[in-house]
């Protein structure tokens, strides 16, 4: 009867709390420089300490450069402060920081499974909406506002109302070139950007299953343009074996009992789901976005909807009823915690080689963290990349979003293997298309919008 | 910690579209400061203003039309405040004056971003929300009713929620009046996942 949700949230209570919520233990917190200064300065100003540093992260990913040679200078106005700020907040307060130069830098929610700071059963937050992409591992992972943080890093805990929860089959085999990107467009088209809300979604069936670990992040990692309180997968040997021998995951003894609990970590076959959706996995195509929600996605052989809205039509300079693909774009853009990870670039640079960027397509890698840019070089992904005409960056959220620094050109379209593509999101009245690795990589080649699977067949 | 809310009458201010994005309420680009103020300028900066850096208002937008100039209550539609998890959202409106958001749902970390900020995040159907546009309205928190010329509609919140909203109280002191549980309930979770609690300088 129980679910694997149920499993973990049980394992945390602390403390029933009036009016039926709880005060739930949290296990790690994640800061970044975008908000962390905010949040450390605000607890000491309150004369409030962190309870247990050894349990809080901080990472520079947010607005930090990702041009070779950086430093704490940043290309957005005023940047530099949230990056000193931080790390004076985060010395003072006793807490690890992955700092600008660091080996392990990179975007939060690629480095910390990547050093096993996150692990199977764990209550992981951080100021970020994409924390969720961390359930991948079998954690309880959300996003919170800096005033949570606060209240994490003080009391060990947060107060909570229980959520609901959704379980998600994709059942069935993903036809050759779809993606753990499209299994969730797909979801969303399907279902609307609010379809999750309230709800801790676990992902489960065969198409999930046979996922591996970086596509399983990918899966977790857009269940918060689904609205989701969480996303999760239950942990397997798949996840076990990624795990074992990372930084902060047990050792020993230790790595032998853990395994032992993991197991336990899974949905009982009769655990009843607030609510259940199913996909059949092999109906889902390679997907692109369209308007400014991730919930305006269309298979990417298919056309603009004939009921779209005029302001997203309007914003996005389309027709309703036009095809996606021949779309001309001005730019092309690889990285963010969706899909940067060292599988993500083979499989673009596996398109890639031996290609060249479209004439006048400003086209950008910027790999999920400074481990798989090294991991990526090893195996000269890196320089496959530059002879197609790519940048090949340093780590970081990068040209995701906008803080006012670098950006794409105003109103320029580009085609994005990121995760939001509201207005302005990426510069000025910024046109974004999201979609898979493989479908940027074949429509910065092509100059428009284009479907992966011609060019690999081809 | 906020300002208690108790009742609230102001006019209802429509931005009726869905999927209203924390980005729309403060873009990225807007967020220049290191500390939670100085972003009531900010908010809405994208569909606020014709030129954002000029600030020179658009006078197409709501809270720029005369009527709705001293607004504290916004009417959204589906799925308000989704995307990023950024508390400037919420801050900003905060600061701009903003006290209660009725919408047909909230995102989950923006609704609870509200709640700790003072800012009262009210469900109802899109006929009422419709309704209310334009019109005087009143909230009353303690009695979970929205009043308008055509009725009064009640609404649900989380016994918590409504707790710290109505008395304005800090949830860190609430919750360190459990400490003793917090610590017995370190003490024996330590002893069965002695891997999850790490030690200081762990490498």
């Amino acid at each position: 009867m129980t679910t694997l949700f149920d499993r973990i949230w049980d394992a945390h209570v602390v403390a029933p709390l009036p009016g039926g919520a709880a005060l739930v233990a949290i296990d790690r917190v994640l800061l970044h420089e975008r908000t962390g200064a905010a949040a450390l300065n605000a607890l000491a100003e309150a004369g409030r300490t962190v309870a247990d540093p050894a349990r809080v992260f901080a990472m520079m990913d947010h607005i930090v450069d990702t041009l070779p040679g950086r430093t704490d200078q940043t290309l957005m106005p005023g940047g530099q402060a949230f990056i000193t700020e931080t790390r004076a907040a985060a010395q003072a307060a006793g807490i690890t920081l992955f700092d600008v130069g660091d080996p392990d830098q990179g975007i939060m929610h690629v480095v910390s499974p990547e050093l096993g700071i996150v692990l199977p059963g764990l209550t992981l937050i951080a100021p970020d909406s994409h924390t969720c992409t961390q359930g991948a591992l079998g954690a309880l992972a959300w996003g919170i506002g800096s005033s949570e943080a606060e209240h994490a890093m003080a009391t060990g805990t947060l107060r909570l109302t229980r959520p609901k929860t959704m379980r998600v089959t994709f059942t069935g085999t993903l036809a050759p070139g779809v993606t753990a990107k499209d299994m969730m467009l797909a979801l969303i088209a399907a279902h609307g950007a609010g379809g999750g809300a309230g709800h801790v979604v676990e992902f489960a069936g065969q198409a999930v299953t046979a996922l591996d670990m970086e596509a399983r992040m990918t899966l977790c990692n857009m269940a918060t343009e689904f609205s989701a309180f969480a996303g999760l997968i239950a942990p397997d040997d798949v996840t076990f074996d990624w795990l074992k021998g990372r930084r902060y995951a047990p050792k020993g003894a230790h790595w032998d009992a853990a395994r032992a609990g993991w197991r336990d970590l899974r949905s009982d076959a009769d655990a009843v789901f607030d609510s259940e959706i199913e996909i059949d996995a092999a109906s889902i195509a390679p997907m692109v976005s369209w308007g400014t929600s991730p919930q305006a996605s269309v298979a990417v052989t298919g056309s603009v909807p004939e009921d779209a809205t005029s302001a997203m039509l309007d914003y996005m300079a389309l027709t309703a009823g036009a095809p996606l693909v021949g779309t001309p774009i001005d730019a092309a853009f690889i990285g963010s915690c969706t899909n940067a990870r060292l599988s993500d670039l083979r499989r673009a640079a596996a398109l890639l080689k031996g290609c060249k960027v479209a004439p006048g397509i400003r086209a950008i890698c910027v790999p999920g963290s400074s481990a798989v840019r090294r991991a990526a070089e090893a195996e000269g992904l890196d320089q496959v990349f530059l002879d197609a005409g790519f940048e090949w960056r340093m780590s970081g959220c990068s040209m995701c979003f906008f803080a006012g620094g670098e950006s794409f050109a105003e109103g320029s379209r580009v085609i994005s293997s990121t995760n939001r593509n509201f207005e302005s999101r990426q510069g000025l009245r910024v046109k974004t298309h999201i979609a898979s690795p493989e479908t940027v990589a074949a429509s910065a080649i092509a100059g428009a919008i284009a479907d992966a699977r011609e060019l690999a067949g081809g | 910690m906020a300002e208690p809310f108790t009742t609230l009458t102001s006019i209802a201010a429509p931005l009726l579209r869905d999927n209203i994005d924390t980005d729309a309420m403060i873009p990225s680009r807007e967020m220049k400061s290191t500390g939670k103020t100085g972003l009531a300028g900010g908010l809405f900066a994208g569909w606020r203003y014709l030129d954002a850096a000029a600030r020179t208002p658009d006078p197409d937008f709501v809270l720029n039309q005369p009527q709705f100039s001293a607004a504290t209550l916004l009417l959204c539609g589906r799925n308000f405040g989704c995307g990023s998890s950024r508390e400037h959202a919420v801050w900003a409106l905060a600061e701009y004056g903003i006290r209660c958001i009725i919408a047909q749902s909230f995102a989950p970390i923006f609704q609870s971003n509200c709640v700790r900020n003072g800012i009262v995040p009210v469900v109802l159907p899109p006929e009422v929300i419709a309704q209310l546009a334009g019109q005087a309205v009143e909230v009353d928190l303690a009695a979970q009713t929205v009043s308008a010329d055509g009725g009064v509609w009640s609404f649900e919140i989380e016994g918590e929620a409504k707790a710290m909203l109505l008395e304005g109280l800090d949830a860190i002191d609430l919750t360190f009046k459990h400490r003793e549980a917090i610590a017995a309930f370190q003490t024996a979770d330590r002893a069965k996942r002695p891997w999850v609690y790490l030690e200081q300088n762990h490498a």
